[in-house]
């Protein structure tokens, strides 16, 4: 009965008194307690929350929760059921605009209110993302797909072969350009691992999200979509890239190459940084900025390489003083074909660890190195630690990030059982996921307080 | 509707607010006095002004209801594309505030100090509490939304000799502070951004201006009582809802002071009878929401040579002129709404806050017996807008984005004059009349607040707070007249947030009311004035005070003095404060030496020489004697000396 839509939510003895006096939710009522007399309508209440109160939405708007036990009487005056509809107008047709594809897979890009949990979840269509945002109408005709309806913590092999697919399939047809409304938080998980499935594109492939979702006032999902569909829609930049904002302030998004890019900061809209590099460009309403020359040119044609392949039995581990190596080995003994350690400094990992190594080694388990401070190359060479791993098969990956190297390795060994081609594949670049050289503007993280940098953040609006 | 004729102010009687229907009620915001902020642990009460790290610039946008509707105030608020700019502190502000980290658990000081007032109010608190969003879009809140949550619902207060509803009262986040509003730019203070607020709804149970007020400043005195509210400049600020009879419930916002309150109803509830009326003469002149009339024009090529100066100014910069012409409305911008203000001023303020035509003047009509275009040049554009005589025409400037956002909006409004008066939230002008602020928002504005879930308000938390409930202030009014306590006192004492303490001392140390009433109102004020920083001194300084003087360890003068020093020592006691008492001969041998120094001096009245000795000894020995002995000892010297020369 709990999950009837006439009682949407409440169960034990808040239900019980409901039914008692037929009051479903959406009903218009004019209640009777111990306490006092309310009008208002009874709303559905998130199945997480206690089986105790009736959830009422007052006429001023607010809503309150009065205990259950307290209702005495309960009259029914009418009924008024939501319709939580975003204003839904049809996408115009603009024959001078390039067709861009927008990708759904989760997250709070588009969301709405969902009772049951009281959470947000994720909604949209080509009209009602035109309702909300009509600015979108101003850069492309825009055709939507929703692949999956997932938050970005549920993404993972499945989705990301079946998202590769998707986009290879639109290029074929001819798009002019990608978008790819995603879950921000493993964001940079499914960007890698597209850089690497589909290479050789001729579009643009944006990846966006929302840190605020966009069923409050300040959200950055308009401004990021709009920021994206342009990039898609007009840029040269033919790349997996992640379009976001760059400061917290509603100026500019930043379009980070797929491989190099990063969730830093849980809950601020300028989450996403390029690590270990600059961004490829920056974007706004007006024009986009490129920041660098080395970019992949957009073409006319229509080829794309697809390569979707993951082999899921990879493990990322997270190196920290006194680790037992009983953590490798129960990787090892569960039959996992690649792992990725993220090490301290210039990736190291303490000597007891080393019989475990050798393990792996001796199992056919693939180790790749990658370092836990995440600006940086792993080196080896310098210390004895690092030589010492090298002996026991553990290779460097250069300044991979450990995602980054997670996803790469997944893939290869979806491609091949064959150790040195693993080899051979994580360590060539394929998308700027290894780069030769760190410009030391790649690692600026300014520090609050020193009076240069306040002084810098007092006079642009960071 | 009745030809009632508004007289000025002072000469409209209760007869006169009854005849035209005037209802008013109140929403009070009330700071609450908490060490933190409601949703983060930012300090509250912290201010900043002037000084700033840096800025953050956001734009808002409308979103859905909770019921799935847009909520017409955040489409007016779109239609203005601000930019709006928040100025941030290091020490007042975190990320919570600017809408980078989700909230954190409510204040749960703040929250008992809502529910005990809602207590007081005789209201029912809720069971569970739930966190709304409700909608600003005009920047005020970096979310876009008020975190507010109903904690009561209903209640009463007594007034006169019937009683005042009270609606509901919610605890919320307080919001910026706007430093300007120009053109497409607004500026915020962040520091007030987040503080706890209660807002407590009256019902429109209050029938004439005066009325209003008082009820306000009960409603204010009651909230002090607890002695758990904030005070001083914008620590409470009050919308005051107002209605005619067939008018509609315009709010009046953020009144910043009670005594305004009644000039400001009065000029609304005229403002409202008027447009009622004029609302009428459109009628009659066939004029209705049906065959209302009204289109715009690009005159700008017409008036290139004008004299007038904004408009000559506007198009020498590239701007745009646009003519709106008004069907059969002529004269009718003339209609006087306010005191000394007429019905142009309704459009003028739409099209500044709208448009963000910021620059006045914003319009130009041809009502105006001022003077604009030369009459030479209204012809021309009479003529190129094939407008009659009988028609109104409206001009406004600006880029062309903005001249035809103010063009629309002028037929908006002169259409809402066809059915009386449109609903909007106005502010608080100097001189007691109204301006347009937005559009009155609905109950669409709200959203449930999907990063806090319900908070349960279990009965032991209830029952708490209801056995710690204070005595009504006017309750112990009548009590402090029983016991003698000085006239001019009572009213402060009775909200004063040591009455409780009052309580204790009187009754439970046996001290004399009025030397309680005295210290607890009067030193503070006096230690005030003398520049000492008196949030120190807490109920229990001061009952540690007076235990020390029934006790005899000090006099009745050594509690201003031990007062003044823990004052001075950050309220901290320190038993070497205690002044020693002064033994019959130290005070002999005071009062000696300072009538010496009285003798060497060269007095115009020698009556003076008794006081002038006592000021002296007073001086010295302040704090371990009281005063009446000293005096008596002083004039009993005079007295053996007078004696002696004799």
């Amino acid at each position: 009965m709990s999950n009837s839509e006439d009682y949407k939510g409440y169960r034990g003895r808040s239900l019980e008194v409901l039914q008692n006096f037929n009051a479903m939710v959406w009903s218009e009522v004019y209640l009777e307690t111990s306490d006092g007399t309310f009008d208002g309508i009874i709303l559905p209440r998130s199945e997480t929350a206690d089986d105790q109160h009736v959830v009422l939405k007052l006429p001023s708007g607010y809503n309150i929760g009065l205990r259950a036990d307290k209702i005495q009487n309960i009259k029914i005056l009418g009924r008024k059921i939501a319709h939580y509809k975003i204003p839904e107008k049809e996408f115009p047709f603009n024959p001078k605009l390039p067709k861009v594809k927008l990708f759904g897979t989760g997250g709070t890009i588009a969301s709405r209110l969902d009772y049951r949990t009281g959470a947000v979840i994720p909604a949209f269509s080509p009209g009602e993302l035109y309702g909300s945002v009509p600015e979108l109408a101003d850069y492309c005709n825009l055709e939507t797909e929703k692949l999956y309806g997932v938050f970005s913590e549920n993404m993972g092999p499945e989705q990301w072969i079946g998202t590769a697919k998707a986009i290879a399939r639109e290029i074929e047809k001819g798009v002019h350009g990608i978008v790819i409304g995603h879950g921000t938080d493993t964001m940079h998980h499914t960007a890698a691992v597209l850089s690497f499935m589909i290479q050789n594109s001729p579009v643009p492939i944006v990846m966006v999200g929302s840190q605020r979702s966009s069923d409050r006032p300040s959200s950055d999902a308009a401004l990021n979509l709009i920021h994206s569909v342009k990039t898609a829609a007009e840029s040269d930049i033919a790349e997996v890239m992640v379009c976001m904002f760059g400061p917290t302030s509603d100026e500019y998004g930043l379009l980070h190459r797929g491989t190099r890019v990063r969730k830093m900061h849980s809950s601020y809209r300028s989450t996403f940084r390029t690590i270990g590099d600059i961004p490829l460009a920056m974007v706004n309403r007006q024009k986009i900025t490129p920041l660098r020359n080395d970019y992949k040119r957009r073409r006319n044609d229509k080829k794309v390489d697809l390569f979707p392949y993951f082999d899921d039995r990879v493990a990322i581990v997270y190196y920290y003083p006194n680790m037992k190596s009983d953590i490798i080995d129960s990787l090892i003994d569960n039959g996992y074909r690649g792992i990725v350690i993220a090490g301290t400094g210039l990736g190291h990992v303490n000597k007891p660890l080393y019989p475990a190594l050798k393990h792996a080694k001796e199992n056919k388990v693939a180790v790749y190195m990658t370092v836990q401070t995440l600006w940086g190359y792993v080196q080896m060479y310098v210390y004895d630690t690092g030589r010492d791993m090298m002996e026991l098969g553990v290779v460097p990956t250069a300044n991979m990030l450990p995602e980054v190297a997670y996803v790469k390795l997944g893939w290869a060994l979806g491609q091949t059982d064959d150790l040195d081609e693993v080899h051979r594949i994580m360590l060539t670049p394929i998308a700027g996921e290894i780069t030769e050289r760190e410009p030391s503007n790649g690692y600026l993280i300014f520090q609050g307080g020193i009076p240069e940098v306040e002084e810098f953040i007092s006079k642009v609006r960071k | 509707m009745s030809d009632f004729l508004f007289k000025p102010f002072d000469e409209m009687t209760p007869d006169d607010y009854a005849e035209i229907g005037f209802k008013s009620g109140l929403e009070i915001h009330q700071q609450l006095l908490t060490e933190k902020k409601l949703f983060c642990r930012c300090p509250a009460g912290k201010y900043n002004n002037d000084i700033y790290h840096a800025e953050i610039l956001r734009h808002m946008r409308p979103t859905l209801s909770e019921l799935g509707e847009y909520d017409g105030t955040a489409l007016m608020e779109f239609k203005t594309k601000k930019d709006i700019i928040y100025r941030i502190h290091y020490d007042t502000v975190c990320t919570y505030e600017m809408d980078d980290t989700p909230p954190f658990e409510i204040n749960e000081e703040a929250l008992d100090i809502a529910l005990e007032i809602g207590l007081l109010l005789n209201a029912s608190l809720v069971d569970e509490l739930h966190i709304s969003r409700k909608q600003y879009l005009d920047g005020s809140i970096p979310t876009g939304f008020q975190r507010t949550a109903i904690t009561s619902v209903g209640g009463f207060i007594p007034y006169k000799d019937r009683t005042i509803g009270i609606i509901q009262m919610s605890l919320e986040e307080d919001s910026c502070r706007e430093v300007s509003d120009f053109g497409h730019t607004r500026i915020y203070l962040t520091d007030r951004l987040g503080m706890p607020l209660i807002e407590t709804v009256t019902q429109p149970e209050m029938r004439t201006p005066q009325e209003v007020a008082e009820v306000n400043e009960l409603l204010r005195r009651l909230v002090n009582s607890t002695g758990k509210v904030r005070n001083g400049i914008g620590a409470a600020r009050q919308d005051v809802n107002v209605s005619v009879r067939e008018g509609t419930r315009i709010e009046i916002k953020g009144v910043p002071r009670i005594p305004m309150i009644p000039l400001l109803t009065y000029n609304e509830a005229m403002r409202q009878w008027n447009l009622l009326h004029l609302r009428d003469e459109l009628n009659k002149r066939g004029i209705n929401s049906d065959t209302f009339e009204a289109k715009y024009f690009d005159v700008t090529k017409l008036l290139t040579k004008t004299r007038y100066t904004p408009i000559h100014n506007a198009i020498s910069e590239g701007k745009m002129v646009n003519c709106v012409v008004l069907r059969g409305w002529r004269g009718l911008l003339r209609w006087q709404t306010q005191t000394d203000t007429y019905f142009s001023k309704e459009i003028s303020d739409r099209v500044r806050v709208i448009a963000c035509l910021s620059v006045l003047p914003n319009i130009a009509h041809s009502d105006s017996r001022s003077e604009t275009l030369s009459s030479h040049e209204w012809q021309k554009v009479r003529k190129f807008v094939s407008a009659s005589d009988d028609d109104t025409l409206v001009l406004v400037w600006g880029d062309a984005r903005d001249a035809n956002t103010g063009a629309k909006e002028i037929i908006i409004r002169t259409k809402e004059a066809t059915i009386g008066v449109p609903s909007e939230t106005r502010q608080a002008l100097y001189d007691g009349t109204t301006g347009f602020e937005r559009i009155l928002p609905g109950p669409q504005r709200m959203y449930p607040d999907t990063d806090l879930p319900p908070k349960k308000i279990t009965d032991e938390r209830k029952l708490r707070i209801k056995q710690n409930l204070p005595k009504y202030f006017w309750e112990r009014e009548t009590w402090y007249k029983s016991i003698g306590v000085p006239t001019d006192i009572i009213k402060d004492l009775s909200v004063s947030k040591y009455a409780k303490t009052f309580e204790i001392l009187v009754e439970e140390m046996g001290i004399s009311p009025v030397f309680a009433a005295i210290t607890l109102i009067n030193f503070p004020k006096k230690l005030k004035k003398k520049g000492k920083d008196i949030s120190f001194l807490d109920s229990n300084i001061f009952i540690q005070v007076f235990e020390l003087f029934k006790n005899n360890f000090i006099c009745k003068d050594g509690i201003f003095y031990l007062l003044e020093l823990i004052a001075s020592n950050n309220g901290k006691f320190e038993k070497e404060m205690i002044p020693q008492h002064c033994s019959q001969s130290e005070l002999l041998y005071e009062i000696r030496q300072a009538s010496k120094k009285v003798e060497k001096m060269k007095l115009y009245d020698e009556k003076n020489k008794i006081t002038l000795t006592l000021s002296l000894v007073m001086k010295n020995l302040f704090g371990r004697i009281d005063g009446c002995i000293v005096a008596k000892e002083v004039i009993n010297y005079f007295e053996k000396e007078m004696n002696n020369e004799q």
